[in-house]
């Protein structure tokens, strides 16, 4: 028997590929003359898995990222935040903005082949929506009376001038669903809601839960020859690195949301085949902030408030733990809303000051250097989220606070922070292209309410009051920026929050795929118009 | 055994399960109403936006504005009918959700399971054979090496290797979609993706039984009756076969029993890193979202199969070892 000699081989990572080469190139399909291709399958991924498809029922991230393709509003939103017909031809509104006249597209028909008239818009804004959708509720009782003179207008007449109405009927915050599948069931449990039917591009086809879903092309779609893609597989991939991988390897084409850790970015970026994103956030554009219980003291006096918004440098968060997707906060309003105030500044980074201000707070440090000591309830909604858990009691650490980071998951931090059992936390809110409906629910005292996103710091202030209403009341955008400067003015004094970045979510897709982010609400688009080449 | 005590024997264990499990159902929905939040609060923290109405509708259609005990009732009534309940968020059937969950996970552990022990005992009885020689230590290193190695790392690396480098296997999923596949191909299909995340979850077991079966066939290759049967002429096959291996298999049943009642938990490790469609993460996900329902129905289902596998293996013993005694 003769001796045989196996020679082992290590398998390495081959880390060193990954060269630098991190340019971002959007393709721009029309600016390089490519005509859209007919056919192919869009295979991208969903995180986390949602629940239901049906809009109004279910209204999370993943839901609506999904269901844009089955539903449409009557509207969508450029990069600037401008409405563009959808189901909506065009619209008028009177001069004293209280009556707004929809002309609907013809030959619109649901995936069950039934046309979609004005009965169906009227039963989604005032019924549907209103009935299940705590944001659309608040917006739709402000409606006094809505009509349907015939199958393709709908004139919906207003208590009062409301200047932002337009920006709640796109599909994320309003989509049309069909009357007969709905009326007089209870709306959560009726069939359509397991199978949902919509007017969109595609429709819905299969469910496997915890595998993938799949949407088919609709061939009935109102606009002529579109869409184009055959269908729309959406893998289910519940841990990151695989979802990494899935993009390395092409397995998948399409990365959106939070399916790619921050800090993993920089590797795909590296990856020539692919582009990376951060526009198509305009309209929710979340603002994150370290939230404040203002019950809690020392947290109550806004010396600390201020000392603690002193001692966080946001470019490191941004840089070092977001890898550039996100920008510093500079103001309660996201720069990419258009009431933001560019004039307003929060107080610089500078950690003397802090300690300067937590002195005269009376917060005199004890003998192991600690002055006081403020619980945090982490936010548990991924790694990068812990991370900045751990760089906040590192900054408040070098100004003699001890911060107390709590560990707990979903479940448990959205009753805390509704019970308003927390001293300090993270939220991010959606800002929904206007302050009065995405700024004011933080800050009013009227809406100090134990429900989550709701004002639960218990940040009260009346003339902040006074000029949200003000401005939600004001027929005329003057007016309304005008409150809108002060308050942001008057937040940022008060450090009714502390506010640290403007989100975005990196959006990674082969160079294959065209039209991929086109508006303001990014991939929950309805991709009627994205292909890919061959 | 005698077979005419089988049927009493069936009978009083049959009495002993149930009240077993009736107690598991009671005890863990105290525990899991005993987490902090419920599922109203997760969904109005997942939309973003909520009201009061909003929490205090969701809470009405799931039955938690009830009294805990009178829940409790429903949900006890529920299982005597054998109805699982029906989770409000999914709006769908719990038994429908587990269903479908159940087969992948089945899949995945069953071919994980059939690996680790034909694997394990071969190569503990081929180490215990050649005890001292170099085909010795390299088994025990292997095994030692998988056994010591974190098993998500084991599939990343695989990954690493099979998928991204060598590009011969998908990374994730149990099937490819939209390919329109039948008959043999489909098998084919998930054939190939079953690979990667069987063997990963294989792997940490054959390590077990491989060094519980070296170990325990030396303990019995020292034993008189061994000694007895060399000294008669009995060809060294076959006294390892019929001897020594036969002996050391019972600890490698009482394992094997152990870790099939928690197949049907599955690995929810290799299940998060695969993608694979299985009843581990519907329970994780369930957990996360207060879905009460489809998690109690989760423990349901792996209490019954604990239950059901310690009732298998004491009878299997009894078929391997006469000298066992099945008592009720």
């Amino acid at each position: 028997m003769g001796v045989s000699r196996r020679g082992f081989t290590a398998a390495s990572a081959a880390g060193g590929v990954l060269a630098a080469s991190g340019l971002m190139r959007v393709s721009d399909a029309i600016a390089q003359g490519i005509t859209p291709r007919r056919g192919g399958t869009l295979t991208t991924m969903l995180t986390p898995e949602p629940p239901i498809l049906q809009i109004g029922v279910n209204n999370q991230g993943p839901t609506l990222i999904a269901a844009s393709k089955i539903f449409q509003g009557l509207v969508k939103f450029s990069p600037t935040l401008e409405p563009l017909p959808e189901l909506a031809q065009s619209w008028t509104i009177s001069p004293d903005g209280k009556v707004y006249t929809f002309k609907l597209q013809p030959n619109v028909k649901f995936h069950d082949g039934t046309p979609m008239t004005a009965d169906d818009v009227v039963f989604s804004v005032t019924k549907f929506h209103f009935e299940l959708a705590p944001r659309a509720r608040a917006i739709f009782s402000m409606i006094e009376s809505a009509a349907a003179p015939d199958p393709h207008t709908v004139v919906f007449t207003l208590k009062q001038a409301f200047e932002p109405f337009l920006l709640m009927f796109d599909v994320t915050a309003c989509a049309i669903v069909s009357k007969a599948a709905f009326d007089g069931r209870d709306y959560r449990q009726a069939p359509s809601v397991q199978h949902p039917i919509g007017t969109g591009p595609f429709r819905f086809a299969e469910w496997q839960r915890g595998n993938f879903i799949r949407l088919e092309r609709f061939a009935d779609y109102w606009k002529p020859n579109q869409p184009y893609l055959d269908a729309i597989i959406f893998r289910i991939v519940p841990d990151s690195q695989s979802r990494r991988l899935a993009m390395e390897t092409g397995q998948t084409v399409l990365a959106h949301s939070n399916d790619i850790e921050p800090f993993d970015v920089p590797t795909l970026q590296a990856i020539p085949n692919l582009a990376v994103e951060t526009k198509g956030w305009e309209y929710f554009s979340p603002l994150a902030w370290m939230e404040i219980n203002h019950r809690a003291a020392p947290l109550n006096d806004v010396r600390v408030r201020r000392a603690i918004s002193q001692a966080i440098d946001r470019s490191f968060i941004t840089q070092r733990l977001w890898f550039g997707i996100n920008k510093p906060a500079t103001s309660p309003v996201a720069s990419t809303t258009r009431f933001h105030d560019p004039a307003v500044k929060l107080p610089p980074y500078d950690p003397r000051a802090a300690m300067q201000l937590l002195d005269a707070a009376g917060l005199r440090p004890n003998a192991q250097g600690v002055r006081a000591s403020i619980k945090h309830l982490v936010l548990p909604y991924g790694e990068v989220w812990a991370r900045l858990g751990e760089y906040l009691r590192q900054s408040m650490r070098a100004v003699g606070i001890d911060l107390v980071l709590e560990a707990t998951d979903a479940g448990s931090w959205a009753r805390r922070i509704g019970a308003w059992e927390y001293e300090t936390s993270i939220n991010f809110v959606y800002q929904f292209g206007d302050p009065t409906l995405g700024v004011e629910r933080t800050y009013v005292s009227s809406n100090i309410q134990k429900v989550t996103f709701t004002n639960t710091g218990g940040y009260a202030n009346p003339k902040v009051d006074e000029l949200f209403a003000t401005a939600r009341t004001s027929a005329a955008p003057a007016a309304r920026a005008a409150a809108f400067s002060e308050v942001q003015k008057l937040l940022v004094d008060d450090v009714a929050q502390v506010w640290l970045m403007e989100m975005s979510f990196p959006t990674i897709y082969d160079r294959k795929l065209h039209n991929v982010i086109t508006g303001g609400t990014g991939v929950n688009a309805s991709f009627d118009d994205m292909f890919l080449a061959s | 055994m005698d077979p005419s005590r089988l049927p009493a024997f069936l009978l009083r264990r049959g009495i002993k399960a149930a009240i077993v499990i009736l107690a598991i159902i009671v005890s863990n929905f105290f525990l899991i109403h005993a987490a902090p939040g419920d599922p109203a609060s997760v969904m109005a923290g997942q939309s973003g936006a909520a009201d009061e109405r909003y929490l205090a509708q969701l809470r009405t259609q799931f039955g938690l504005d009830k009294p805990l005990l009178e829940q409790l009732w429903i949900y006890v009534r529920g299982m005597l009918a054998l109805d699982l309940g029906y989770s409000h968020r999914q709006q769908m059937g719990v038994a429908a959700l587990i269903w479908q969950r159940l087969p992948p996970t089945l899949l995945l552990t069953g071919v994980a399971f059939a690996l680790a022990i034909s694997g394990g005992v071969t190569l503990g009885a081929l180490a215990a054979r050649r005890v001292g020689t170099w085909a010795d230590s390299v088994i025990t290193v292997i095994a030692l090496t998988f056994y010591a190695t974190p098993i998500f790392w084991v599939g990343l690396m695989l990954v690493l290797l099979f998928s991204v480098v060598l590009g011969w296997l998908p990374s994730f999923g149990m099937n490819s979609v939209g390919a329109d596949l039948h008959g043999i191909a489909a098998v084919l299909d998930v054939g190939r993706h079953l690979i990667l995340p069987a063997l990963t979850l294989g792997l940490f077991y054959v390590a077990v039984y491989a060094r519980l079966t070296r170990a325990t066939m030396l303990e019995v290759a020292d034993q008189d009756f061994v000694k007895t049967a060399r000294a008669k002429g009995v060809p060294e096959g076959r006294i390892l076969r019929r001897h020594v291996l036969r002996n050391a298999l019972l600890p490698v049943i009482t394992l094997a029993g152990i870790q099939a009642g928690q197949l049907i938990g599955g690995s929810i490790l290799v299940e998060t890193v695969f993608a694979w469609p299985g009843i581990g993460r519907l329970a994780f996900e369930a957990l996360l979202a207060r879905d009460y329902p489809v998690l109690l129905g989760v423990f349901f289902c792996t209490s019954a199969m604990v239950v059901i596998f310690n009732l298998f293996t004491d009878l299997l013993y009894a078929m391997v070892d006469p000298r066992v005694e099945v008592q009720g």
